[in-house]
């Protein structure tokens, strides 16, 4: 189905349940921020999983695109879906000039390039007059859907997310699926030897990285309509962390783990968000604990032990 | 007073003592990160934690036992340096075999979880750090004045580099290092042991950092978020320098504060952001950096 094995079908059918029936018995805000987040994690997990680049900066592509979204919808009155679409394509102009800049090096060199720039970036938020500084961009207005649908309405707004997060899901399973997906595995398994044989891979990763930073971008856009508000927060390094670890947890280079993997840790958030800086700590811990004990994640790991591929 | 291409010489060579004093500390740090990354290729993500956790070793000896400047200056990074051992022989050890990437995510994790910790137990506020009574004051240099504090820093950081590329460079040593960074397997072939050396290196190049830290107390307060702000800075430094050389390293750090001070007087809305565009400059025209060998 779809492409998918048998497995990964279930899996895919287990997750369209849970979507569906979720908000029924939990929080639908609550929800709307793990679909975004989980949505955030598959495209950084394109990046790391299926090309071997760690981007450390990948915030700057969610928090422009939250910004450029609360922005066009506030002071625009952009329809919801055009200024997601707006958020999406902000994210993928920086990831452009950004991936243009960092695939110039590699390994390494690459994760602290994308991390410098993405601060240099935080700083033009901060100082920009148009994201209103430390307030951030506030009571943006969800609009109507299409001119037509409000999305006041919690049920509505979530319907909208979930069909958001399952187009860019499917969306980056079709990519890493297809012909351009294997040239993408075969840099990340040896870039001399793809190189060698005719590919330009500077092409291909940059391609990747602007695909990863424009649905980073539309998580983002989305988030920033879900809670009305758009925020340092989002731009901010310690979001590049959050995603780093969401795709460590669920496990690097799965279909079904940056999913898994904002789960728990938007779940982890939840819990301890009432203990002050425990939450920053558990995060290293479990940076720690993944990289040492398990690095293929909770999902890697579950794939591994039954010798199937989710 | 005069004046220097129409700004006050006092506000021009002041904000150029504060970018020599800034590119002190990327220098030292930035120097700390090469060497741990040349012999253990790991880029230790918690540089900035450990340089924040000499500056409160420093206030904590101060505190509690009534331990001043300078034997905090000799012992923070002693204490550092033995947690740095400690962390090294008990998670980073464990990486060596893996991509590159597992050392810097480790590191980020523990991080997160020292500069975590200090801000539970001491808040973010910060705590102010007294200057030593004997370096109090300032002198008159006759264009300016200059706090006798921040001299110092400068002085000692050039010291400290200076003796880290002298122990690197020209003792036996230091070409054991040199040898082992290159090819690690043949030097241990000759009878080095070289697990105790990585381990050593990083206890050095963290002492480093809790070195700066004691510098710095001073001058910014000891807070637990001192160390994230100059960490991912330092990175950029690192990529502008190149991780190959020493003096590179130093040459860099100190070049690029001057420059970040300079652009506090020409145009300050881009003093937080210039080293990263200086950052974009060498990576359009040298992408391997300025002193770095191409990969």
């Amino acid at each position: 189905m779809l492409g998918f094995s048998r497995a990964q079908s279930a899996a895919f059918l287990v997750m369209l349940a849970l979507i569906v029936a979720a908000p029924f018995t939990l929080y639908p805000v609550f929800l709307m921020k793990l679909l975004c987040f989980a949505l955030f994690a598959c495209a950084f997990n394109l990046l790391i999983g299926y090309v071997g680049l760690l981007s450390f900066g990948h915030a700057a592509y969610f928090g422009m695109g939250s910004y450029i979204a609360a922005w066009t919808a506030k002071t625009w009155h952009l329809t919801p879906e055009l200024a997601i679409i707006a958020g999406g394509l902000t994210g993928a102009a920086l990831g452009t000039v950004f991936g243009w800049l960092a695939i110039r090096r590699q390994g390494i060199y690459f994760a602290m390039i994308t991390l410098a720039l993405a601060q240099m970036n935080y700083f033009f938020c901060l100082q920009a007059p148009f994201t209103g500084g430390e307030d951030g961009i506030q009571q943006v207005p969800r609009g109507a859907l299409f001119g037509i649908l409000p999305l006041d309405n919690d049920m509505t707004m979530y319907a909208v997310v979930a069909v958001i997060f399952l187009a860019g899901f499917l969306l980056i399973h079709r990519v890493v699926h297809s012909p351009f997906g294997q040239v993408l595995k075969a840099i990340r398994e040896n870039e001399p030897r793809a190189i060698s044989l005719g590919y330009r891979t500077d092409n291909y990763k940059l391609l990747a990285f602007i695909l990863s930073a424009g649905l980073a971008g539309i998580a983002g856009g989305a988030k920033a309509l879900v809670f009305g508000i758009a925020t340092l927060t989002d731009v901010h390094f310690a979001m590049s962390g959050e995603v780093v670890l969401m795709t460590l947890v669920g496990g690097m280079g799965t279909v079904f783990g940056p999913v898994v993997g904002a789960l728990i840790t938007n779940s982890m958030e939840y819990y301890l968000a009432q203990f002050g800086s425990w939450v920053t700590i558990t995060q290293g811990a479990i940076f720690v604990a993944c990289v040492l004990l398990f690095r293929r994640g909770v999902i890697g790991e579950i794939a591994a032990k039954l010798r199937i591929s989710l | 007073m005069f004046t220097i291409l129409g700004f006050p010489a006092p506000l021009l060579f002041g904000q150029l003592l504060l970018g020599v004093i800034n590119g002190a500390f990327y220098a030292l740090l930035s120097l700390g990160l090469a060497v741990i990354f040349g012999m253990l290729n790991i880029v230790n993500f918690a540089h900035g934690a450990l340089f924040m956790l000499g500056a409160f070793v420093a206030w904590g000896l101060l505190e509690y036992l009534g331990i001043g400047y300078w034997w905090a200056l000799v012992l923070a990074p002693l204490v550092v340096g033995a947690f740095g051992i400690v962390l090294e022989k008990l998670l980073i050890s464990r990486l060596y075999k893996l991509d590159h990437l597992y050392g810097l995510l480790l590191t980020f994790g523990l991080a997160l979880i020292i500069e975590g910790l200090a801000r539970n137990n001491f808040g973010s506020s910060g705590m102010p750090y007294p200057i030593p009574a004997s370096l109090q004051g300032a002198m008159n240099l006759g264009f300016m004045f200059l706090p006798v504090y921040r001299g110092w820093v400068v002085v000692a950081a050039l010291v400290m580099c200076l003796a880290t590329w002298v122990v690197i460079e020209k003792t036996p040593l230091g070409a054991t290092l040199r040898a082992a960074t290159e090819n690690a397997k043949l030097v241990q072939a000759f009878g080095v042991n070289v697990p105790l050396m990585i381990t050593l290196t990083y206890a050095g190049g963290v002492a480093l950092a809790a070195f700066a830290g004691v510098l710095a107390a001073p001058i910014y307060s000891v807070n637990p978020n001192m160390g994230a702000n100059f960490i991912i800075v330092v990175f950029a430094v690192v990529v502008i320098g190149g991780m190959g050389s020493i003096l590179g390293s130093v040459v860099t750090g100190f070049g690029l504060g001057v420059i970040e001070g300079l652009t506090k007087v020409f145009y300050p809305q881009a003093s937080a952001t210039v080293i990263f565009l200086v950052m974009i400059i060498v990576l359009l025209a040298r992408p391997a950096g300025l002193f770095g060998r191409a990969a």
